[in-house]
């Protein structure tokens, strides 16, 4: 996995970044124009290794997923910076695949608290709040969904962006009920998160009278369809997975890994729709969003990337787009500041969903609409109608305040 | 824009009408454009019966649309197609088109009607075309997402906002240099000048506030906020602006909240909410300023406001996601 920015990130990358660092919440320093002060923003990615075989070769993984939505928006709010006399600086870090990510963070954060857009995975992510010296920082999750980062193992340095998997499950289920196919068939693959979204989604059933008339694990070998006589071999595995004894109208599929889900629909035994993981998906973003605004996002995004912006694009975006808002508009320079102005009630960043985004205080969890994404087409936005709550409505969506778990220990 | 001179019912409209219209019957005769996003379309609606007239083929996608001072031609932005139509008021023809540069989402005219100002939304500039040649005479890099556009009546200054940057740009047009920058709740819609040009107000439509502007020292003096029973802050997304010639009401367009909020812009508070269409964007007047007129994106149609009485008299239907409207005498 090579990006546009030095991989395996190198004394030299430290150094520019330490340097970046020194200068960075004392006295403003001059840089370029004559009054602009510069900001660092820390990207910090560790270069996992790729997915290996996908089910589909239209499933892409481009190199700077995440880090070009981060980039694009570091470009946005040095626009709105330089009428205000901000400079953004984007310091992309690259950590090597089974990097000591603690160590790494701890000689980063020798010059002081950062601010850090954090595109690691969950066990990483926690790595790096849980370093002694990045209490103080401001660290924002832009690529996770796990749940526990949410409940049990939220962090206070930790704001997360995308919606949690309890979100998703949420978001589909609400659609599902007001459609009235409340007869849900769960099918689970073989890994731990898969056996949290299928608990995600019992949890949804119960929450909004939908009934799991059926359950099932599977495990899947993908792979089959670049034998000549693959679609043959899926053609039968598929209808026997899926042949229960029960009713249902609904097949709700828990991969997250893409194991098998994508091979489910028509192959099903009955002719029942896929939602879940793969089918009809709960997401962020999508390149075939186009609603409120969000047109003018996907061009401007293919401008600069040559290519579709994904939702983890959309995640380092609305990440670095937040720290230019606490900046220019909240007015807060220091990461304990930011932290306390994102919690704040003046907090709102736009995102395209057509209401301002604002963080749970319970859990740092950004309430946002979810999106039920069909490969080309946004079928929905959840909330939907007619689900209500005392406060913002989005707050339907995953863990409520009088359900978290979250306990911060400050 | 600021508000034109009010035209009378004289004996001159009368003349002008009757030539202009002779379908129309009425002293009052006028006729709607309404720009519709989606059909790719401008609607005409007479002014008095609410009858179409006409649709117009449009290039792609005309949003911003607003008339020429002298009434002889409606220009309508084509965002996906990157120019403007030209539509004769007379012929209801598009007769011209003039070429913007990429994704015009909006447009202003100088008073007199030699000039044009185009946000171009994908390029984060504003183009300044001669209308009469249709050259470009500059172009002004300003925020992310430009859009809504005010010009002072001495035309001496224009103002942009940034949907993305979130400012208010204020441009020169004796130098064409943006001299300040506002920052304003997040992603502007609309600038709109007080009939006496002291403050500008700037509706956000996801901060879901109007900020009150001093266009003299660049200061934002008050931030506006719209509170309704039953409906989730949420929805309350103010776009489209318009203040009566008195400077007595102001009308404030508030998007998913459905409604249009009237607000008295001296004390700032809302007298009432008047429940419109779905998602309604842009407002108008009727020439003698008796009625509002709104484009509601969602349903398809244009509300009509009794000015007077402050009631919604009546929906039309338009075309699919009307977004702005033109009224011609």
């Amino acid at each position: 996995m090579t990006g546009r920015c030095a991989l395996g990130a190198s004394g030299l990358l430290t150094l520019a970044l330490l340097a970046g660092v020194s200068q960075s919440f004392g006295a403003p320093a001059a840089a370029g124009s004559a009054a602009a002060r510069t900001f660092p923003i820390v990207y910090l990615r560790e270069a996992y290794p790729g997915p290996g075989i996908m089910p589909s070769l239209l499933e892409t993984h481009p190199d700077d997923l995440g880090l070009a939505g981060a980039q694009e928006a570091e470009y946005e709010i040095n626009t709105t910076g330089k009428f205000l006399g901000w400079h953004f600086k984007l310091y992309v870090v690259t950590l090597p695949a089974g990097a000591d990510v603690a160590a790494r963070a701890r000689q980063m954060l020798t010059g002081g608290p950062e601010v850090i857009v954090a595109d690691l995975r969950a066990d990483d992510l926690l790595r790096l709040a849980d370093v002694p010296s990045a209490k103080d920082s401001l660290i924002l999750d832009m690529r996770t969904d796990e749940d526990s980062l949410r409940q049990q193992q939220c962090r206070a340095n930790v704001f997360h962006i995308l919606p949690s998997q309890a979100m998703r499950a949420d978001a589909l289920a609400q659609f599902l009920v007001e459609k009235r196919w409340t007869r849900w068939f769960l099918l689970q693959g073989p890994t731990r998160q898969d056996a949290v979204y299928a608990a995600d989604v019992r949890r949804s059933a119960a929450r909004y009278g939908a009934r799991i008339v059926a359950a099932r694990s599977y495990d899947y070998n993908p792979g089959s369809l670049r034998s000549d006589t693959g679609y043959q071999q899926i053609q039968t595995q598929m209808p026997l997975a899926t042949q229960v004894g029960s009713d249902y109208d609904v097949l709700f599929v828990a991969d997250q890994t893409d194991l098998f889900g994508d091979y489910l629909p028509y192959n099903t035994f009955d002719a029942r729709p896929v939602v879940g993981t793969q089918g009809l998906v709960a997401t962020a973003w999508t390149p075939a969003f186009q609603s409120y605004s969000a047109l003018q996002m996907q061009h401007r995004f293919k401008l600069f990337a040559h290519r579709d912006m994904f939702e983890r694009d959309y995640g380092g975006w609305l990440a670095v787009r937040i720290v230019g808002d606490a900046v220019m508009r909240g007015r807060q320079t220091s990461p304990d500041g930011m932290r306390a102005y994102l919690r704040s009630d003046s907090f709102l960043v736009a995102g395209f969903k057509g209401q301002g985004l604002t963080f749970r205080r319970w859990d740092q969890q950004l309430r946002q609409p979810v999106l039920l994404a069909q490969p080309l087409m946004v079928v929905s936005m959840s909330p939907q109608n007619g689900f209500l709550h005392p406060g913002d409505t989005t707050d339907t969506l995953g863990f409520d305040e009088p359900e978290t778990q979250c306990r911060f220990a400050r | 824009m600021p508000i034109r001179a009010m035209t009378g019912r004289g004996a001159a409209l009368l003349a002008l009408a009757a030539v202009l219209c002779s379908f129309a019957a009425s002293t009052q005769a006028s006729e709607l454009f309404v720009s519709n996003e989606v059909d790719d379309t401008v609607t005409v609606l007479d002014g008095e019966s609410y009858k179409v007239l006409a649709t117009i083929p449009t290039d792609q996608r005309p949003r911003g649309i607003v008339e020429t001072p002298d009434h002889k031609a409606v220009l309508v932005c084509d965002g996906d197609s990157s120019n403007i139509d030209v539509i004769d008021t007379k012929t209801l023809k598009v007769t011209r088109k003039l070429e913007t540069g990429p994704d015009p989402e909006t447009l202003a005219m100088s008073p007199s009607g030699d000039k044009v100002y185009v946000s171009n939304e994908n390029n984060a500039l504003v183009t300044v075309l001669d209308y009469a040649t249709g050259k470009v005479i500059t172009q002004i890099p300003v925020g992310i997402e430009p859009e809504g556009l005010a010009v002072t009546r001495n035309g001496g200054s224009v103002v942009v906002v940034s949907e993305s940057t979130s400012m208010a740009h204020f441009i020169d047009t004796r130098t064409w240099q943006v001299v300040a920058n506002v920052l304003v709740d997040t992603r502007p819609r609309i600038a709109e000048y007080t009939p006496d040009e002291r403050y500008l107000w700037v509706s956000s439509e996801v901060g879901g506030t109007v900020s009150v502007i001093d266009p003299r020292s660049h200061e934002i003096v008050h931030t506006m906020e719209f509170r309704i029973p039953g409906v989730d802050k949420q929805y309350i997304g103010p776009v489209g602006v318009r203040f009566t010639p008195d400077g007595r009401l102001a009308f404030v367009a508030l998007g998913r909240a459905n409604r249009v909020a009237v607000v008295d812009p001296k004390t700032y508070e809302v007298q009432q909410y008047i429940l419109v269409g779905q998602r309604p964007w842009q407002l108008a007047f009727s020439p003698d300023h008796t009625k509002l007129y709104v484009a509601n994106g969602l349903t398809n149609d244009v509300t009509i406001i009794d000015v007077s009485s402050l009631r919604a008299v009546k929906s039309v239907p338009v075309g699919r996601l009307p977004w702005g409207i033109a009224v011609v005498p």
